[in-house]
């Protein structure tokens, strides 16, 4: 077992938000706006799309060195799950489903004679005789078997929750009068549950969403790049909340020089250009790598650090926005009676902050997380269009977007990679948009006044 | 007032100070001039003679703080702090690390940036107010519903979708514009078609979405219920009051951003291949020239505090009920 240090930092935030939640369960003010979200259809099903993700994102998370490996590679148990996969590289690009290379080439035929044409691929469909004539009807029937096989699952699951809830309930005509929501968030399961069975079935048959230049197979780098993207969502935000939520209510509630002081950091910081910002401290981290290549001692591990500093950097040029609602609001709280009576007993400062001011900005802190998350995943792919992003050798859909833009000049297009991307991409972002909309609806004491 | 302006003067300064020594210490301190002259010069097989020419070439052959030989003042003087951050102060950029002049490339690189990025921002603000200003005429209806669905649903397209979809429908395959280029003078147009729209196109959703949440904040003040309970209809009083007062929230955010315009934006005028500063700062990134990205951010730092400058003075000119103090 290797432990990255993303890694890491993840599995830190994974525990943090279960001991978060324990702490929180039951409390009467926290359980209002989670019913609110629970009531929400469209928050409910893109909860269930980020938490797939999610899913997804850890796997990939636990990295470990394979025993019977030569080379000195570090893979995780999604890479190892989808072994057939990664190693069932290609000679170079070839279309989905395609049973032939994009591009012509010469083949020596076994009799010694060589032809101009479009050589079999060594994997996908390799077992058809004729692929012309079978290719299309096995494709079919493959998927159909996939998706039988997946929806069968997937019903069986959704089969055995009405069971237990049918026991639960008791009665006979409630048990299957499920209310809407619960009707949508089956749905959205039943629809990723056997869509992702019927994928991952056809891709031992198929590169399902073609290969890429060097043969690579697209399905399974749209897949890896699940990881950096949220990576990159959560653990900036992990990043900035200390340094946004110290300094924010340091500096409502102190005033005076304190105020001075951080408003002066904030200015100062947001005043340079974020992609310069970020631009001008990826140079100096390049430079860095650069000179210490003893320190990182394999691709992956120096492909990690790269993705945290990035973390960091977005992190750095981030918190001033939240750092400066949150002063906002202090600087209000700091005024109301309960914080005034608590000064007036005598309660300390510290004491103050903790319990009195903390849990009453939070829920600015919690929607800015959710709104931010999106944001930071579409800024990853703009990113690493400017060559300032994660490494070149990261799975990551600027990084696939970026190798793919390069070849729109070519008749025909090669259009997989990019819509690979772009589909992944959107689902994400979009489940998460939706699922901060309700989060914002629910906890937003002005949004749930009307 | 005019006293006003020069107090904030006065504030620009010190950060502008916060600004420099920041990036002093990103570009000098965490990696040595030795670090860097090894970085262009290639890694390996890099002799001690030609690490020395080369910072001597650039002017990162004397020391970063305290030069100890030399003579009194030039002590502070000669120095890499010194040389390198007052002439960012008085404008004087200095030599590139390729050999050209970085004062006249901004210069000459500044008005394509405009060009692309004025109209962008002109034509996206009346698309996205008169959008918002329609789903808040229309709210509550099916119509609103749908728009604010597909709000959300164009918000989640990264730019780079709507630049290369852009790219590849109108410009290859219905060959209405060029796909890229630039050229001086009236014939601009005919390249700027193209991005100007998708710019304005792939704002629309987050813009949109803004906007209507500042006039619906505004519908429902007491104003707005007297306009409609002295008989006006809902358009006039949408047009006539809600515009009027919900300008001040637009206003400020667009005067913030407009000195920042000259910067021009990174992955359109790539893309695009216009000869702006965003192109500009981009290719200096990806050549590693380090001499141009920290004049571009000591530039992006000036324009930005001369937008904070221009939205103080603003809000005083249209809301009479801020006074400067």
């Amino acid at each position: 077992m290797v432990v990255l240090w993303t890694d890491a930092l993840i599995f830190i935030l994974i525990f943090a938000i279960l001991g978060l939640v324990i702490y929180l369960r039951g409390k009467e003010h926290i359980k209002r706006p989670l019913q609110k979200i629970a009531h929400s259809k469209a928050g409910m099903a893109s909860l269930v799309v980020l938490l797939f993700f999610v899913l997804i994102g850890l796997l990939d998370s636990v990295h470990f060195k394979p025993a019977n490996t030569k080379n000195n590679e570090i893979i995780s148990l999604l890479d190892y799950w989808a072994t057939p996969l990664r190693e069932h590289g290609e000679k170079t690009y070839s279309a989905p489903f395609a049973t032939t290379l994009y591009s012509k080439e010469i083949i020596a035929l076994e009799d010694g004679t060589t032809q101009w044409g479009y050589p079999r691929l060594t994997f996908g469909g390799n077992y058809l005789d004729n692929p012309e004539a079978q290719q299309l009807a096995d494709v079919l029937k493959k998927t159909g078997y996939g998706f039988a096989q997946g929806a069968s699952l997937a019903g069986f699951f959704i089969l055995g929750y009405l069971g237990i809830n049918y026991n639960a309930q008791g009665k006979k005509n409630q048990a299957f009068a499920l209310s809407s929501i619960a009707k949508s968030v089956l749905a959205v399961l039943f629809i990723i549950v056997s869509f992702s069975y019927t994928l991952i079935y056809l891709s031992a048959y198929y590169h399902v969403l073609g290969t890429d230049k060097v043969g690579e197979d697209v399905f399974y780098q749209a897949v890896k790049s699940i990881r950096t993207g949220l990576v990159l969502g959560t653990l900036t935000t992990l990043i900035m909340l200390p340094m946004a939520i110290v300094f924010g209510i340091l500096a409502g509630y102190f005033r005076g020089w304190v105020d001075d002081l951080i408003q002066y950091v904030y200015t100062t910081l947001n005043s340079i250009p974020g992609v310069l910002l970020i631009a001008a401290s990826i140079l100096m981290v390049q430079v860095y790598m650069a000179n210490h290549e003893q320190d990182f001692t394999s691709v992956i591990v120096r492909a990690d650090m790269r993705l945290l500093f990035l973390c960091l950097i977005l992190g750095v040029t981030n918190w001033t926005g939240l750092c400066r609602l949150l002063r906002a609001e202090t600087l209000k709280l700091r005024e109301v009676e309960y914080v005034q009576a608590a000064h007036a007993l005598g309660v300390k400062q510290s004491m103050i902050l903790l319990r009195h001011i903390l849990p009453n900005v939070m829920h600015i802190v919690l929607i800015s997380v959710v709104l931010d998350f999106s944001s930071l995943v579409l800024a990853e792919a703009v990113l690493s269009y400017i060559n300032i992003g994660v490494d070149p050798t990261t799975y990551s859909w600027g990084n696939m977007i970026n190798g793919a833009r390069l070849e729109m000049a070519r008749e025909p297009i090669v259009w997989w990679s990019l819509s690979a991307a772009f589909v992944f991409m959107f689902t994400l972002v979009l489940a998460a948009n939706l699922f901060a909309d309700a989060v914002q609806d629910a906890f937003d004491p002005r949004r749930s006044a009307e | 007032m005019i006293n006003y302006i020069i107090r904030r003067f006065l504030y620009a300064f010190p950060l502008l100070m916060g600004v420099n020594v920041l990036t002093f210490v990103l570009f000098f301190v965490v990696n040595s001039p030795n670090d860097m002259a090894r970085m262009q010069l290639g890694q390996k097989h890099v002799t001690e003679q030609a690490v020395t020419n080369w910072k001597q070439q650039h002017g990162y052959d004397v020391p970063l703080l305290w030069n100890s030989d030399a003579q009194r003042q030039e002590k502070i003087t000669r120095t890499i702090f010194y040389q390198k951050s007052v002439g960012l102060f008085l404008f004087r950029f200095g030599v590139s690390d390729s050999g050209r002049n970085i004062g006249a490339d901004i210069q000459e690189r500044m008005w394509p940036s405009l060009a692309l990025a004025l109209p962008t921002l002109c034509i996206g603000l009346v698309v996205n107010i008169s959008f918002a200003l329609m789903m808040v005429l229309f709210r509550g209806s099916y119509l609103e519903q749908a728009g604010i669905v597909l709000c959300v649903i164009l918000m989640s397209i990264s730019s780079l979708f709507y630049i290369i979809g852009g790219q590849f429908f109108i410009a290859k395959l219905l060959r209405l514009v060029p796909i890229s280029g630039y050229e001086d003078g009236v014939g601009a147009i005919r390249f700027l078609l193209l991005p100007v729209l998708i710019g304005v196109f792939s704002g629309i959703g987050s813009g949109v979405r803004w906007y209507r949440t500042l006039f619906l904040e505004e519908v429902e003040k007491d104003y707005v219920r007297t306009a409609r309970a002295k008989g006006l209809t809902e358009t006039q009083a949408l047009f006539r009051h809600v515009l009027r007062n919900a300008m001040i929230p637009v206003l400020t955010g667009v005067v913030v951003i407009l000195p920042l315009l000259f910067m021009g934006s990174l992955i359109m005028e790539s893309f695009f291949s216009i000869p702006g500063l965003g192109s500009y700062t981009i290719d200096a990134i990806n050549s590693q020239d380090f001499a141009i990205v920290r004049a571009m951010v000591f530039l992006g730092s000036v324009l930005y505090v001369i937008g904070l400058l221009l939205t103080d003075i603003s809000y005083t000119l249209v809301d009479p009920r801020v006074r400067l103090s």
